[in-house]
């Protein structure tokens, strides 16, 4: 029987999955040994069109890891989509958008105004702007546009499975790598590699009744290490966050932001957040609640740090 | 299919466009090295409280989070005014120099490596580590993997995870180190040193045991005179994660030593129409294009530019290898473009021993009590964390990434909460060099009719590859993802040739 044949793709990412996937060390040889991989940017030399000329269900399974955030992520994510008989939306980005997803908060225009105006360091009195095609005296060179809006994998294309986490461990993804070649994969639309229950399942923390007067900043607070961090005050995602990356935040005595995206069950991971905390503050005295209201931060920055794109909120308003 | 596996890191970090233009008599006429991509960083970082911006900016690059990681916390740290203890900042400093290890390392055998060992002429087949391992060994793979899991294994174990750490706040660190995860570090930064030990003998055996290699990495093709620019102790010694920025001239002579907090005085960015990336140079001297010379502001953030920028190495071995680069190649500064490979592995042996040094440091396991696996104890926080109580206003953080110095520099309102957010990072500060780099490269090589070859692509790339640039860094500012593409047009704009590299 031939090998399966595997393809690895960015979009719009750190590098982050890529080691993740190379963390998989010694075991990714058995990983080439089991199977073809027919397309890896960041590894190999194949080329578009390569992809281009392969005949349509070819590939047999797609990890594509990175948002859509050009012309190029898109054309890629349609072109992958069509050569893979399965695709499987790889680390958060992909998964749900991801930090660079709270670039959906603003537009390109804002974004470039401070890169190339604003900022303290630019020295910059023409008020030049990079163009999508500029005319040197040698000929016209030409740069991609940039899109507004930062879009998860499923909101372009269909996606069989999800692995969360920013970035996978590479545990999980030995266990997706391995539950693929076994050909054990649950139904399509599942999320993979990954937990079912909130993070809390498996968080060693003592929990007791939540009931707080006030929420700390994690720099503000020295916490006990043996007690959970939301009982504490300490805001931690972990609550509304889907289980599997080994607890590894709280491990050193940091909250959990929420990588992993919600657990099953959890439409909107910002939303249960916010309802979360309201349902722990320990008074029934308004101006005592509003104070504990005002202890928390940055509810959008906490609750949708990895998944505004994904979000029923999506972007802010363009003008 | 070999390849694969094991040089996998080669385009990872490298996205770019190269553009060349041929004249008339077919010859290279210019060279455009574009970066088409922005992320915004710095702008959706407003808004969030200061104390997260360690765990939020770390998601600029998955290759060097760490440094990103310590940038944004000394940033916060000098925001809230506070001094964390030194037990906190040598645990910072031994958590990076793990990751300088795994950082150097794979540059070093799976990036630049290879051009050296297999020679720039080989097949792209074998130009990797899988070629280098058929040439010198199996073992050195196996090496390589383990140095790499190893401190993979110590980052994780103090920081909480392997790519994108937590564990420091402003005011300090969140968990000590314990007794016998101290031993664990040992043990890493003891097989880190022999490492190194080993790299310096291939590096000998290989590269300047043969006299062609030595000509070609002193060959006016890789050199720039430009201004060099490093992070130094109190003794002008280089390092990677206190002190003063150092900017020496192309003369060797100091030209500059300021504090981070003053880089706005120093630094500044031009702007190009045909790229993302923007283009620092020194404020001082002035812009004046893609030119080197005292004359011209461009200046190198590299690992070599660290070793002329200092005025020494702070550890025995990687000092007297130093010594010996500055002898062949004949004294500082050292402009050859490719001897920055050589410097790499300079300074992966000084992070080894540094990392020896904090990992043997009695202070180390201070706010741990001994012999137990707990994390922080209340009573003993005091020697890991301060908490800030000063009212936050604006702070810049400045570390040596492994690519070029870094600032994170951030203004808050009186809660903490960013008001605004300016990066200059590592590969950014090299952006003007790496163009320069590329044109001088493809004019010594690409010959008449614009035809390249698979070795003068090569050729070209490695001079790229020097910097080792990392352009998902450079970036901060869009996600995105693009090849390293070279397209030579001739003397009526027509396309005549193109090559890349995804």
């Amino acid at each position: 029987m031939a090998k399966p044949k595997v393809a690895i793709y960015w979009a719009a990412s750190c590098g982050g999955c890529e080691i993740a996937v190379l963390d998989i060390a010694e075991k990714i040889l058995d990983l080439t040994a089991a199977v073809d991989i027919v397309f890896w940017p960041a590894a190999m030399d194949v080329k578009y069109k390569d992809v281009e000329a392969m005949a349509d269900g070819e590939i047999d399974l797609c990890l594509f890891n990175g948002g859509v955030r050009t012309t190029e992520n898109e054309h890629l994510a349609h072109l992958l989509r069509k050569k893979s008989k399965v695709l499987v939306a790889y680390g958060s980005c992909a998964h749900e958008g991801c930090i660079p997803g709270m670039a959906n908060q603003y537009d390109k225009q804002t974004i470039c105004e401070y890169v190339y105006q604003g900022s303290p360091s630019v020295d910059n009195p023409e008020n030049i702007r990079p163009q999508t095609t500029h005319k040197v005296k040698e000929g016209v060179l030409t740069l991609p546009a940039l899109y507004d809006t930062l879009k998860s994998l499923k909101q372009v294309v269909k996606v069989d499975y999800f692995v969360p986490g920013c970035p996978p461990t590479d545990e999980r993804t030995w266990e997706v790598l391995s539950a693929v070649l076994e050909g054990a994969l649950p139904a399509v639309g599942s999320v993979v590699g990954a937990g079912t229950t909130a993070l809390c399942e498996d968080c060693p923390r003592e929990r007791k009744e939540k009931k707080v007067k006030r929420f700390y900043r994690p720099h503000e607070i020295v916490t006990d290490p043996e007690v959970c961090l939301l009982d504490q005050g300490v805001i931690c995602c972990g609550v509304v966050t889907r289980s599997g990356c080994g607890v590894q935040c709280p491990s050193v005595n940091m909250p959990c932001r929420g990588c992993y995206g919600p657990p099953e069950g959890v439409a909107d991971q910002g939303a249960k957040l916010v309802a979360v905390l309201g349902s722990i503050i320990d008074s029934t005295d308004p101006e005592e609640i509003e104070k504990a209201c005002a202890t928390v931060m940055d509810p959008l920055g906490t609750g949708y740090r990895f998944g505004l794109a994904n979000s029923i909120l999506r972007r802010s308003k363009l003008r | 299919m070999k390849r694969i596996t094991i040089d996998p890191i080669t385009r990872l970090e490298g996205h770019g466009k190269i553009e060349v233009f041929l004249n008339d008599s077919g010859e290279v006429e210019n060279v455009y090295f574009q970066v088409p991509e922005l992320r915004g960083f710095e702008q959706f970082c407003v808004g969030r409280p200061v104390e997260e911006l360690p765990r939020i900016t770390t998601r600029i690059c998955g290759v060097c989070p760490e440094a990103h990681h310590m940038a944004s916390v000394k940033a916060a740290d000098a925001v809230y005014h506070v001094d964390p203890p030194p037990t906190a900042k040598k645990l910072r400093e031994l958590l990076y120099q793990a990751f300088y290890v795994t950082d150097h390392t794979t540059h070093f055998y799976i990036l630049g490596g290879p051009d050296f060992v297999m020679g720039p002429d080989a097949p792209v087949a074998e130009r990797n580590i899988i070629g280098v391992i058929a040439k010198v060994g199996a073992e050195i793979g196996l090496k390589v993997i383990n140095i790499r899991k190893h401190c993979h294994n110590i980052i994780k174990m103090m920081g909480g995870r392997s790519i994108h750490p937590v564990f420091a706040l402003p005011g300090g660190v969140s968990k000590a180190m314990t007794e016998e995860e101290r031993m664990k570090a040992e043990e890493v930064a003891k097989e880190a040193i022999e490492f190194s030990k080993f790299t310096f003998q291939l590096f000998e055996d290989i590269v300047l045991k043969n006299s062609d290699y030595v000509k070609l990495i002193t060959s006016d093709a890789y050199a720039h005179k430009t201004y060099n620019m490093g992070l130094v102790d109190e003794n002008n010694h280089t390092n990677f994660y206190h002190g003063k920025v150092r900017v020496t001239g192309p003369d060797g002579k100091e030209f500059a030593k300021f504090e981070a907090k003053d880089y706005r005085d120093h630094i500044a960015e031009h702007v190009e129409p045909y790229s993302y990336l923007k283009y620092p140079y020194l404020k001082n001297v002035g812009w004046k294009g893609f030119v080197d010379g005292m004359d011209s502001g461009v200046y190198k953030a590299t690992p070599l530019s660290r070793c002329n920028a200092a005025d020494a190495m702070a550890t025995p071995l990687a000092q007297a290898e130093y010594n010996k680069m500055y002898e062949t190649l004949g004294g500082k500064p050292v402009n050859a473009t490719l001897a920055t490979h050589w410097a790499r592995i300079i300074e992966l042996m000084y992070a080894a021993e540094r990392m020896m040094e904090l990992a043997t440091d009695p202070d180390i396991t201070k706010g741990s009590p001994r012999g137990t696996t707990k994390g922080i104890e209340r009573a003993l926080a005091k020697e890991i964390r301060t908490i800030p109580s000063a009212t936050p206003d604006e702070g810049i953080g400045v570390v040596e990434a492994p690519r070029g110095t870094l600032y994170h520099h951030y203004k808050t309102d009186e809660n903490g909460i960013i008001t605004e957010a300016n990066l200059i990072v590592g590969t950014t500060n090299n952006n003007a060099p790496i163009s320069m780099s590329l044109k001088r490269a493809a004019k010594g090589v690409i010959k008449k009719n614009g035809e390249i070859t698979e070795g003068a692509l090569n050729l070209v790339e490695m001079a790229f590859r020097a910097y080792d640039p990392c352009l998902g860094c450079a970036t901060h500012t869009l996600p995105g993802q693009m090849p390293i593409e070279i397209v030579v047009y001739d003397k009526d704009r027509n396309e005549i040739s193109r090559r890349s590299r995804m």
